[in-house]
């Protein structure tokens, strides 16, 4: 069978859970997830800020949610053309097979910036200079150790690392990273009470409930230092550890150290899969994200009948928000598919 | 009966302009500078005499240089001066046949038709007038083309053309008057006296003799006023190129060149400039980023005229593209530079604060990586990994307290400044006990070339690295990825390195570019142009990548940091300096200096 | 103690009543990218000087725009033009045009271009 109510691209947060509320609802619903793993991004994450909520629980709500009778899971299985005929949508995939619908929402999610561009910080030339992604990774495992395999002494961490950034084009601030940083920088003390951690911000943009507190805490708790100035270069010292120059522009004076790791906060842009499918059907907005009707008023909508978006495929946004968004969207979808009017 | 008062303009226009020209010669010649003047002097009665005259003969007349661009605009060029050369020989030939002498009044060969009006039977009589006229029809025909040029020059092959000021306005319709107003006065003559040629003649059958009697003298008066207005008109305009062009061909094959400061030589060399307009299509700040009034030719106008901006000086990214393309061959990057020239305050000194390292080491080598290759250290990784794996011993000069080579300086214009750096760097480079220089960046490699005394020779990393392979220090894998070579300005029209980087590179699958060696396109990354907007920056650099990227290589390949800091940014492709892809290919059979090369040079930057 | 800058700035409040905010303007209206500055200090941390000496670029560009020209001009003299500050700036700031135009604001003698 070909045919369904709604086709879902990408099976992140957002995918899922906008899923399983139209699912709810009495709609049925294709989600096709082109990786062999379900929840995207997600999947990294140990804990999710500003709590330390415990992703796993998350992820095991979420996969409760796919098993509902109305969704139908398709891993493994990229979308490749979209497109619309007179009344319905329809969705080919990299196999070649093609499915219709009557809406479709595009949950593709978004990729990290790619650190290699800032050669200067020296992504891919050092082996401690690692992504905010390996780091969470490393803290999985429970094993964060330098490239020599001791135990750090020292780890900084840039923030704002291919965000707001003239010269790779993203001009905008990823709206995670700060946090995230704040929440690394406690997960490295957790685990290593004795490590010194330093965050290098240009400013410290704590947007979200109790994301101030969790600042406070890292502080008064944790002891994580806070310097004002932005690493420029990185350069090996004689005993294999990573010497950064910045300047501390509170104090207005060069500043340079020893660390072990540096950790650089990447930033979100528009995944591969949401720039091709957004340029299909004319949707693409800035640095490539999908565009929706109307910020303030119709946010889930586009100017497409019956293509809907949810979560990061718009732009950067914290997994509560993505969550909502996806829940808003399954409510708009339901009504489009109703024919309920404006 | 051989004089007439028409002829007084022309007389005593070509009189006046005889005198400027004599008197400006004089000036500029005579402001030489010491070096220049030595070196002239060393070479007027050797043989380069010769191969200037034969270069005025095959520029200055034949225009080669300009065939080359484009056939159509070769021969309008060529028409106009060689024909209007030939016709002044040719005229002055007949003239003095026809008297009998060789010191005929000078204005008899220019109005002949209108003196000589018996038939005439001097030797070679019949066959002069035919070439007179052949001349002349072969100038009218340029004429006709200028005019197209003017009217739409695309149709001559070129997208822009000058936009004039209103000297050359004058001189230029006095200029296109002259040969068609030579064509009716003598076809008027000839309707009276029947003495021309094929052309004159067939025109004068057309003329009744009623008109041809009324209109004879005002059609020569207003010949010879046409004469006077262009002569005098001349050394204002840009037909100063024709006579001052010679002599620039003279001095440039005596071994003249710009130098560091204003001379007698930049002056000629701005009165050479046509104002033909070829540099303006070939510079990127004109086709990739649409600004059209700073080029290279409107440089030199505003010079003449003394309306220099400090825009035009300073928005320009010394590319070299213009002085390649100039017909002339005048050096436009030298010369703006000298433009750009600060006033020196003797007795200050800068950079006192810089802190000169010693290194007193019996090493081979020393290593200067300049300033931006610090911002892409994998450059100065593949060169650790290359000079241990060659087993060669340097000193890292400019690891920690590097001191700025001091070009990007000069470029701006503080020339006291950049040689307060010269000295610091000089001092530490000559005080060691090293063989070789080599660097990174072409910036600095030309600044060591060209405004350093070192006493040890100086080598870019290209050609260090040619002469590792030659002299089998190294060894490279062979590989099949597929590469684009990006000659840098600096190093390709800056010093002349096009084949080192190339050989290196037969190790891969070397694509061709469109545009490369001498026509190779800037990144937009200059640091000689501190003025021009980001978005017309990035513009230049997307087109430039566009151009390289056209046929998908792997990976684009650049010997300068700051190209491939610019490229990189543009996203299109993968880009590596020479020494990084080197050093990912480079057999290494014998255990690399733990000391030397301590971190692991990982990061795979083309998808294999 | 080690010097922190102060020769540069006196201690005492800056006036922003008092202080001549128009020199600045003139930067503005010669590198509009000025404005974008948000004093992060990439520049100053990857100057070629302030290996050497206690150059601080970003500081200077503070005081510039807070009108606070005291020390300013020597200060600049110390700047090599290597442009390492333009190639790191996250805003795009064109800061050698910046020092460039400084120096021909703040010492129209030692800068002027020979006619």
């Amino acid at each position: 069978m070909k045919k369904t109510d709604v086709i879902i691209i990408g099976g992140g947060p957002a995918g899922i859970e906008a899923a399983y509320d139209l699912a709810r609802n009495d709609v049925q619903v294709f989600l096709f997830e082109k990786e062999d793993e379900l929840f995207g991004h997600m999947n990294i994450a140990a804990t999710l800020f500003p709590n330390f909520q415990d992703a796993s629980e998350i992820r095991s709500l979420l996969l409760q949610k796919t098993k509902h009778n109305n969704i139908k899971i398709f891993k493994n299985t990229g979308v490749a053309k979209v497109h619309k005929d007179d009344k319905d949508w329809h969705v080919q995939t990299e196999k070649g097979e093609e499915y219709t619908a009557k809406a479709v929402l595009l949950a593709s999610g978004f990729k990290t910036f790619d650190a290699k561009y800032k050669e200067e910080l020296g992504y891919g030339i050092y082996k401690g200079v690692i992504t905010s992604v390996e780091f969470e990774e490393m803290y999985k495992e429970g094993k964060i150790l330098t490239p020599y395999e001791k135990k750090p002494q020292r780890i900084a961490f840039l923030n704002c690392v291919g965000s707001r950034d003239e010269k790779v084009g993203n001009h905008y601030c990823s709206r995670v990273c700060c946090i995230n940083a704040v929440k690394l920088s406690i997960e490295a003390k957790k685990l290593l009470p004795d490590v010194e951690a330093y965050c290098f911000y240009m400013d410290i943009r704590m947007s979200g409930q109790f994301y101030e507190e969790l600042y406070r805490k890292s502080q008064e708790d944790y002891n994580v230092n806070y310097i004002r100035g932005r690493i420029s270069e990185v350069s090996p010292t004689i005993d294999n550890r990573l010497q950064i120059k910045c300047e501390d522009t509170l104090s207005q004076t060069p500043l340079k150290m020893s660390v072990d790791l540096l950790v650089l906060m990447i930033g979100i842009e528009a995944s591969e899969g949401t720039s091709m499918i957004a340029k299909q059907v004319g949707i693409n907005g800035e640095y490539s994200f999908a565009k929706s009707l109307s910020l303030h008023s119709a946010d889930n909508k586009t100017k497409n009948e019956g293509f809907f978006l949810a979560g990061t495929c718009k732009r950067p946004l914290t997994m509560p928000e993505t969550m909502a968004d996806a829940r808003a969207a399954a409510l708009e979808i339901g009504y489009y598919l109703k024919g309920v009017p404006e | 009966m051989s004089f007439h008062p028409f002829v007084i303009p022309f007389t005593a226009g070509a009189a006046i302009l005889f005198a400027v020209i004599v008197y400006k010669v004089y000036k500029w010649t005579t402001s030489l500078d010491r070096k220049q003047k030595f070196i002239v002097k060393q070479n007027i009665f050797t043989i380069k005499t010769i191969r200037a005259i034969s270069e005025v003969f095959r520029e200055a007349l034949i225009h080669r240089n300009i065939y080359r661009k484009n056939p159509v605009l070769g021969y309008m060029h060529m028409s106009l001066a060689f024909g209007w050369f030939l016709l002044i020989v040719f005229g002055k030939v007949k003239a003095s046949l026809y008297a009998g002498t060789f010191f005929e009044p000078p204005w008899l060969a220019i109005f002949f038709n209108f003196f000589a009006v018996e038939k005439h039977t001097f030797l070679f009589s019949t066959q002069l007038t035919f070439i007179m006229d052949f001349l002349l029809l072969i100038v009218l025909s340029g004429l006709a083309l200028a005019f197209i040029k003017r009217m739409k020059s695309s149709l001559l092959g070129m997208k822009k053309t000058t936009r004039h000021s209103s000297f050359d306005r004058i001189a230029l319709t006095s200029l296109w008057l002259i040969f068609p107003l030579r064509l009716l006065a003598e076809s008027t003559t000839d309707a009276l006296h029947s003495n021309g040629g094929f052309l004159t003649g067939s025109i004068g059958q057309l003329i009744p003799t009623s008109a041809a009697s009324f209109m004879e003298l005002p059609l020569w008066w207003a010949y010879s006023l046409s004469l006077f207005f262009f002569f005098v008109a001349l050394p204002y305009s840009r037909y100063m190129h024709i006579p001052i062009e010679v002599v620039l061909i003279f001095l440039r094959n005596w071994g003249a060149t710009a130098g560091e400061h204003h001379s007698g030589y930049t002056d000629i060399q701005i009165n050479s400039c046509s104002r033909c307009g070829i540099c303006i299509d070939s510079c990127q700040l004109n086709f990739a980023a649409q600004l059209g009034n700073v080029q290279s030719v409107y440089f030199i106008r505003d010079t003449r005229y003394n309306t220099l901006s400090d825009e035009v000086v300073n928005n320009c990214l010394m590319c070299g593209r213009c002085s390649n393309e100039c017909p002339v061959g005048l050096e436009l990057t030298l010369v703006r530079q000298q433009y750009r020239n600060k006033e020196e305050i003797p007795g200050k000194f800068y950079y006192e604060y810089t802190k000169s390292i010693e290194n007193q080491e019996n090493i081979d080598v020393i290593y200067y990586a300049g300033c931006m290759t610090h911002l892409t250290p994998s450059i100065i990784h593949s060169m650790k990994k290359i000079f241990a794996s060659a087993q060669v011993s340097y000193w890292f000069m400019d690891e920690d307290k590097g001191v700025c080579c001091g070009r990007p300086m000069r470029q701006q214009g503080f020339v006291q400044q950049a040689k307060n750096l010269v000295i610091k760097n000089s001092r530490m480079i000559n005080s060691s006990k090293a063989k070789l220089l080599v660097t990174s960046c072409p910036i600095c490699y030309k600044s060591f070339k060209e405004e350093y005394n070192l006493n040890i020779p100086v080598m870019h990393h290209t050609e260090y690295i040619e002469k590792l392979i030659n002299s089998k220090k190294i060894k490279l894998k062979p590989t099949n990825i597929t590469a684009v070579y990006h000659d840098p300005c600096e190093l390709g029209r800056g010093t002349g390195i096009y084949e080192q980087p190339r050989n290196i590179l037969k190790n891969f699958s070397l694509l061709v570019s469109d545009n490369e060696r001498e026509n190779s396109l800037c990144c937009g990354g200059s640091l000689s142009n501190a003025i021009l907007d980001l978005r017309l920056q990035l513009k230049i650099r997307d087109h430039a990548l566009d151009e390289l990227t056209k046929e998908r290589p792997d990976v684009l390949v650049t010997a300068c940091p700051l190209c491939k800091k610019s490229f990189v940014h543009g996203n299109k492709a993968a880009v590596m300096d020479i020494a990084e892809i080197v050093a990912k290919n480079i057999v290494t059979n014998k255990k690399v200096s733990e000391k030397v090369y301590s971190n692991e040079l990982y990061g795979v930057l083309i998808n294999e | 103690m080690k010097d922190l800058g102060f020769s540069i700035s006196k201690s005492r409040t800056i006036d922003l009543d008092k202080a001549d905010l128009s020199v600045y303007q003139k930067i503005i209206d010669k590198v509009p990218s000025a404005k974008l500055c948000l004093m992060c200090g990439a520049c100053t941390a990857t100057c070629s000087a302030r290996n050497h000496t206690d150059f601080n670029f970003r500081k200077i560009h503070l005081l510039f725009r807070r009108g606070q020209f005291d020390g300013l001009a020597d200060e600049l003299d110390k700047c090599m033009l290597c442009g390492k500050c333009r190639l790191v700036c996250n805003r795009g700031v064109n800061t050698r045009a910046i020092v460039y135009n400084m120096r021909i604001i703040l010492d129209n003698l030692n800068y002027k271009r020979i006619k």
